[in-house]
């Protein structure tokens, strides 16, 4: 609260105070918020009435699905290809400790539209040789159309690849993660676990990783919006994303501001309320006093 | 509990026990035994090693050669061999390391099911009455960040208790605590010697040294200086770094 003047009568030390207090309230307000909530209410209206928004809203929305299911497929594929990676990165095993490692600097060091060509254009057909090859030469066990031998590039979708490219590249960030939430549990917890009778793997299942998931919430929880927004990228592949749905819409109205406004409108409303939810958990963690 | 092992043989045997941390020896040559019912307490400045004897029983460190035998079994670098010799062996640390994502009960608990593979009932009947006996059977509910030290400590004593330990190691276990906590958790191992169990303690408490100990072990430089029963060992200590350490300690 604002300090108030000894000397100054009650009646004007009060209403000095309440102008202080409402002085910081406005400096408090969520000023950033209120102006993007104008931007939207703005856009809303140009839904409602603009013709043209309309149609491009509907034709962005039909993109909705694929942009949130290529997030949840690829989030998810990349949480466990983390967590096997983060064990690996933390394991006394020198061979894992360094396949582990293989993967992880592979992985941050490539820009992750090129890491979505290699796998698209370069893993896949590769695997499929591969695949081929073992097929032909099992052909007297297994006979001459057994699926090795018959299966082709063109089998896997191109929708298929980019979120295999795109969970492959998040599992590389979240093993740092999984990684950094295991080192931060003391020595003692797993000195503990051990001593009890537990092995390596009971402790880590029971003692360490529920504690160091608690940790990690807040920075998974912005990964899962940073992969949201880069989920954009399948639409180098053609995927039928709201990215893609826009550059296609784009590509034969040339509506350019009108597209990219509705674009960043739909990006806009799920982030903010995704990074919303990561802010709440962040707070229910910080109430609960376990000291965790 | 009931004893099953031969009661002539030591509960913990160590010859010759070296370890090392890079060029530093922290444990040089330590010859150590320990019978069935026998409460021993290993003293000495900090840095002497004593520590590191406790941690080798149970391999928490790795010898870095030596032999150490418990309940008559070889200790090698045989994983399952470990896992198993360790559930027989109750460790008490300094620190408590209680889970503080599970309550007190849960944490009595955890290691049961796993370890000892006992059903939901079984384990959470012998936490409660593990609980009773450290004396706060009404904190099972409560996570750790809710205990002062001193309960933290008991149900951290609960906990190994729990697994029916053939030995219990203690490693300093009121150095973290405030000195008014001090005396409710020797007063469990008080207890707990005066019922026969089989301790290791590495302790900075004279007192508990003087009244529960079977023998009394004092290190220096990694290596054992003296030996003694607590009134011989306190009343004429033959070695003079043991009359030096004395009298630094007890004023």
């Amino acid at each position: 609260m604002g300090v108030t003047n000894m000397a100054a009568s009650p009646i004007q030390s009060k209403r000095s105070s309440t102008q202080a207090e409402f002085v910081q309230w406005l400096a408090q307000l969520p000023w950033w918020l209120l102006l993007l909530l104008f931007a939207g209410v703005i856009l809303l209206y140009q839904f409602l009435t603009n013709e043209l928004y309309t149609a491009i809203l509907g034709r962005l929305v039909g993109g909705i699905s694929t942009t949130i299911f290529v997030t949840l497929t690829a989030f998810t594929t990349a949480i466990i290809l983390g967590l096997i990676a983060g064990l690996g990165r933390v394991s006394k095993n020198r061979i894992i400790f360094n396949l582990a490692t293989l993967y992880v600097q592979v992985i941050r060091g490539l820009p992750i539209l090129v890491q979505i060509f290699y796998v698209a254009f370069v893993v896949t057909p590769a695997f499929f040789t591969l695949l081929n090859a073992i097929g032909k030469s099992l052909i007297p066990a297994l006979g001459p159309d057994n699926f090795m031998v018959t299966s082709t590039t063109q089998d896997v979708s191109l929708l298929a690849r980019a979120m295999v490219a795109l969970a492959l590249a998040y599992g590389g960030f979240e093993a740092e993660t999984f990684r950094a939430g295991i080192e931060s549990i003391g020595r003692g917890q797993m000195e503990a676990a051990r001593s009890l009778g537990m092995s390596y793997f009971q402790a880590m299942r029971y003692i360490i990783l529920p504690q160091a998931i608690r940790r990690i919430l807040p920075p998974l929880g912005n990964d899962f919006i940073a992969m949201l927004k880069d989920s954009s990228l399948v639409s180098v592949l053609g995927v039928r994303d709201i990215t893609q749905e826009a550059r296609l819409y784009v590509s034969a109205s040339f509506r350019y501001p009108e597209t990219y406004n509705t674009l960043a409108f739909v990006y806009l409303t799920m982030t903010i309320l995704l990074s919303l939810g990561v802010k709440w958990i962040e707070n229910r963690m910080s109430k609960n006093g376990r000291g965790v | 509990m009931a004893a099953v092992s031969d009661s002539k043989q030591p509960m913990v045997a160590i010859k010759n026990l070296v370890k090392s941390f890079g060029r530093v020896d922290a444990v040089n040559g330590v010859d150590l035994e320990v019978e069935q019912g026998k409460v021993v307490v290993i003293i000495g400045p900090s840095g002497s090693g004593k520590s590191t004897v406790l941690r080798c029983i149970n391999h928490l460190e790795v010898p870095t050669s030596g032999e150490i035998w418990v309940d008559g079994i070889h200790l090698t670098h045989n994983h399952k061999d470990i896992n198993a010799i360790r559930a027989e062996v109750g460790m008490v640390f300094q620190q408590f390391n209680l889970f503080p994502h599970l309550t007190a009960i849960e944490n009595i608990m955890l290691a049961q099911r796993v370890v000892r593979k006992r059903n939901p009932e079984e384990a959470a009947q012998m936490g409660q009455k593990q609980l009773e006996r450290v004396g706060m059977p009404e904190k099972a509910n409560f996570y750790p960040g809710q205990l002062s030290g001193g309960q933290q400590q008991r149900v951290a004593i609960a906990r190994a208790l729990a697994m029916n330990p053939k030995v219990m190691l203690f490693d300093e276990p009121t150095s973290a605590l405030d000195p008014e906590m001090i005396k409710e958790v020797l007063d469990v191992m008080l207890e707990l010697a005066k019922e026969g169990m089989t301790m290791v303690v590495v302790t900075h408490e004279m007192g508990f040294a003087r009244n529960a100990a079977d023998e009394i072990v004092f290190m220096d430089k990694g290596v054992i200086v003296e030996r003694g029963t607590p009134n011989d060992f306190f009343a004429s200590p033959r070695e003079e770094r043991t009359r030096v350490f004395l009298n630094q300690i007890l004023h």
